[in-house]
């Protein structure tokens, strides 16, 4: 079982994910550096956030063309695992790995902050361990997290039902109130029709530890592992 | 030759930037000011392309790839002689 962060020019939470899936939860972790193109020997590759090239023009718009991001092509569609946190999220959308964009947040602040979010997927790879409905406690860290997908693109994502995470209240209820940056219809998370990319803006390794405020975002890492060891979906 | 193109948010994306200008505008007596929308000018400078039929190709593919998101943005360009 071997996850790989990949490090891009810009990253900033690259060790953070290091050193909960290393250190915290004790799998084993290496970095990937972004002129890298070949992920063989990898089960998950991490997408980390971060300002990947200063975020300029667009937040995630001129990482897509660096050479690991070929790599993470063929691996997400040889079936590989591939988690996109916040600016990884933002990458994934521009690379066209997921569908729809990211907007500036709506009140055009940076935000963050811990926010509930609920989990609207139990059968993907990243939340096998959690329950439909259940509802984490996260943090989030972004400028550009207003995702934003037109009528259409919405409609195949439901019809798919490729929504993972909406912000909620800690309850779990989903309302205009509970969502922090504008959001479409409190969309936190999405993954693709197979299942196996998932993007989403709050941060599972900034809450792993007790001492940290929540250890919720532990259930997203060792999801990832019971379902690469078969116990999970 | 010379392009500059504008880069903007699509009919119907909601612009927060622009709603915030119209704000403060309206906060220092332009009342008349209906909506702001913000966008991005970007300048390219073209090597050895004479071809005006040519550099919109060039323009084009480079806006579609790269310098306007299609989910979120227009483009649109004007191409000058130097």
């Amino acid at each position: 079982m071997k996850f790989g962060v990949v490090v891009f020019p810009g990253s900033n939470c690259d060790q953070d994910c290091h050193w909960a899936l290393g250190r915290v939860l004790g799998h084993e972790a290496e970095y990937v550096w972004y002129q890298e193109e070949d992920l063989t020997g990898l089960d998950c590759v991490i997408l980390p956030g971060g300002f990947s090239y200063g975020d300029y023009l667009r937040p995630g718009a001129l990482v897509r063309f660096s050479p690991v991001m070929e790599g993470v092509r063929r691996f997400a569609q040889g079936g590989g695992l591939v988690l996109g946190i916040c600016n990884g999220f933002q990458i994934l959308l521009e690379a066209g790995l997921l569908p729809g964009a990211m907007m500036r947040n709506k009140n055009l602040r940076f935000i963050c902050q811990y926010v509930h979010v609920r989990v609207e997927r139990s059968d993907t790879p990243f939340t096998c361990l959690l329950k439909k409905g259940e509802v984490l406690k996260i943090p989030i860290a972004h400028m550009e997290g207003n995702y934003f997908a037109d009528e259409a693109t919405l409609a195949q994502l439901k019809a798919h039902d490729q929504v993972v995470f909406r912000y909620s209240s800690p309850g779990g209820e989903v309302a205009e109130e509970y969502n922090p940056n504008g959001s479409l219809e409190n969309i936190a998370g999405i993954c693709n029709r197979e299942g196996n990319v998932l993007g989403m803006m709050p941060h599972p390794e900034r809450c792993c530890e007790a001492i940290l405020g929540s250890e919720d975002g532990r259930m997203i890492f060792e999801s990832i592992v019971a379902h690469l060891t078969g116990v999970g979906v | 030759m010379k392009a500059r193109i504008i880069v903007t948010l699509k009919r119907g994306v909601l612009d927060p930037q622009g709603k915030a200008v119209r704000g403060a505008l309206s906060n220092l007596g332009f009342n008349q000011v209906k909506n702001v929308r913000v966008g991005k000018v970007i300048d390219v400078d073209l090597n050895g392309v004479e071809d005006e039929a040519q550099a919109r190709a060039l323009i084009e593919d480079m806006c579609r790839k790269l310098l306007a998101n299609p989910v979120i943005e227009d483009f649109s360009y004007t191409l000058e002689d130097e």
